[in-house]
């Protein structure tokens, strides 16, 4: 479909698109755009949300979601990212029987893939990266944990991604990385951002 | 320096936020009604983006340890200077070392702005002093002992005159489609504007809770998270609405109807518990 414009009051807009790999790509086809008066872009699921300084910001937002085809090609954006990973998550065994692969196979799988990072929520620097393989996109544990430790990489349903700090979280576990995902007195407070290219390191711990 | 002998039920640090993290999560946070604490800072020659003390509800007791030059805006509560020396709003005040500084609770509203010339130089964490309640950032809510420095004074003069008192504002507050405006009915766009909400007492930083007419969706299926910004009207599965405000999430999963008018969502953050709200469509 043709990219939705929803209204959200004098200074924002939000564009609603078919799929979170659309709304990753219009993130990044407005990010290169450059618009003058945004403040803030919010890719998530379906949808940017867009907020400018003052109404008038808001016309050439419009017209560069007009110049957007959507799958035309992926936009090199974002920066290349690679987390060092210790991969002795507790649910490791859970998933390769569930797959149907080893635990040293399920490692190679998911650590050979580059993910792309189409948005961020939950908490703080907690990103959602696209491109799990197929046989790794699991239903979400039946029973999420009340606590999931700081830095655990995981994945969910269409998804893999790091825990930044310890919250509930309803993910399976296959391991941690090594480097803080989030740190709000660095200079780029997030270790990964949308748009970014991932790659998983298998580390020794 | 200052020194927090007493924060109230609530005192934070704010200033005008941090806009532009929203894409990692973090949303701008910032002073709950904009206006107010503008003006505070105006009072004392300060530029708007200085930070000021947000005090919940009054209760605030202050002592200055050098001569400074204070004003205070937003919900109008008594203040004294000891020994009981009472002070107006909205005007500046010249107090001399060691001076100590009380606010009693509201009159009206709930949120009190002190602004100190120079600003209060707590440390910038992305830019902004602000605390953000809902991810931590910014200094913790100050507690009594908390001594806070103030930043050297701008080069700009201190006005010798006052703002004018602000009246009661009892005009209903402005409200603009929302993203999921479509996904209620005509009914529920009629009821928003019908009969007034009252204000819970679960309302916060984060936003306030209202109590009203429910509001029936037309479009039952789930929605993904999407974007949220301060203003927001969502509408959870029981059909009260909540508006967010300075520390809102930067996403939400239940739809919104509508945004109101950023320059009523000041009224909002001042709005107490029991308070009544009026909304209307914009034209």
């Amino acid at each position: 479909m043709e990219p939705l414009i929803l209204p959200c009051g004098p200074a924002a807009v939000m564009i609603e698109v078919d799929d979170t790999e659309h709304a990753a790509q219009l993130a990044a086809h407005l990010r290169n755009a450059a618009l003058e008066g945004v403040i803030d872009m919010v890719p998530a699921a379906r949808t940017v949300l867009v907020c400018a300084a003052t109404t008038g910001d808001l016309a050439a937002v419009l017209r560069a979601v007009t110049a957007f085809v959507p799958g035309e090609r992926p936009l090199v954006d974002g920066i290349a990212v690679e987390v060092p990973t210790v991969y002795d998550g507790d649910d490791l065994a859970e998933v390769a029987e569930a797959v149907g692969l080893s635990i040293p196979q399920l490692i190679d799988l998911h650590s050979s893939n580059e993910y792309r990072a189409a948005f961020c929520g939950f908490v703080p620097g907690f990103a959602y990266l696209t491109g799990l393989p197929q046989i790794l996109r699991l239903a979400r544990r039946q029973n999420p944990r009340a606590r999931v430790p700081g830095g655990s990489v995981a994945i969910g349903a269409d998804f893999t991604g790091v825990y930044p700090s310890a919250s509930p979280g309803g993910w399976h576990l296959l391991g941690r990385a090594t480097v803080a995902m989030w740190d709000s007195a660095r200079e780029r407070p997030a270790f990964i951002e949308p748009g970014d290219r991932v790659r998983f390191v298998p580390v020794q711990g | 320096m200052l020194e927090i002998l007493d924060p109230g039920p609530l005192c934070t640090v704010q200033d005008l936020g941090r806009a532009g993290w929203a894409h990692l999560g973090v949303g701008a946070s910032g002073a709950a009604d904009r206006a107010s604490h503008r003006l505070a800072n105006r009072l004392v020659g300060n530029s708007a983006g200085c930070a000021t003390l947000e005090s919940t509800f009054g209760g605030l007791r202050v002592r200055f340890e050098i001569a400074v030059y204070v004003a205070l805006a937003g919900a109008d509560c008594p203040a004294i200077t000891r020994p009981h020396h009472a002070i107006g709003h909205g005007r500046p005040i010249a107090l001399v070392a060691g001076t100590e500084l009380v606010l009693g609770a509201p009159r009206s509203g709930l949120r009190t702005y002190l602004a100190v010339r120079g600003g209060i130089d707590a440390p910038v964490i992305m830019g902004s002093r602000s605390t953000d309640l809902l991810n931590g950032l910014g200094l913790a809510p100050l507690v009594s002992g908390d001594r806070l420095t103030i930043g050297a004074a701008q080069r700009t003069a201190v006005p010798t005159d006052f703002a004018p008192p602000s009246l009661p504002d009892s005009s209903p507050l402005t409200l603009w489609p929302g993203p999921r405006h479509h996904w209620f009915t005509s009914a529920a766009h009629d009821a928003l504007v019908a009969a007034p909400y009252e204000v819970l007492p679960t309302s916060n930083r984060i936003g306030a809770r209202l109590s009203g007419a429910a509001l029936e969706r037309s479009v039952l299926r789930e929605l993904p998270s999407e974007g949220i910004i301060e203003g927001a009207v969502q509408v959870p599965n029981d059909g009260q609405p909540l508006v967010f405000l300075a520390d809102h999430g930067v996403t939400g999963g239940y739809p919104v109807i509508a945004i109101v008018a950023p320059t009523d969502v000041g009224r909002i953050a001042q709005a107490r518990p029991g308070e009544r709200l009026r909304f209307r469509w914009t034209r």
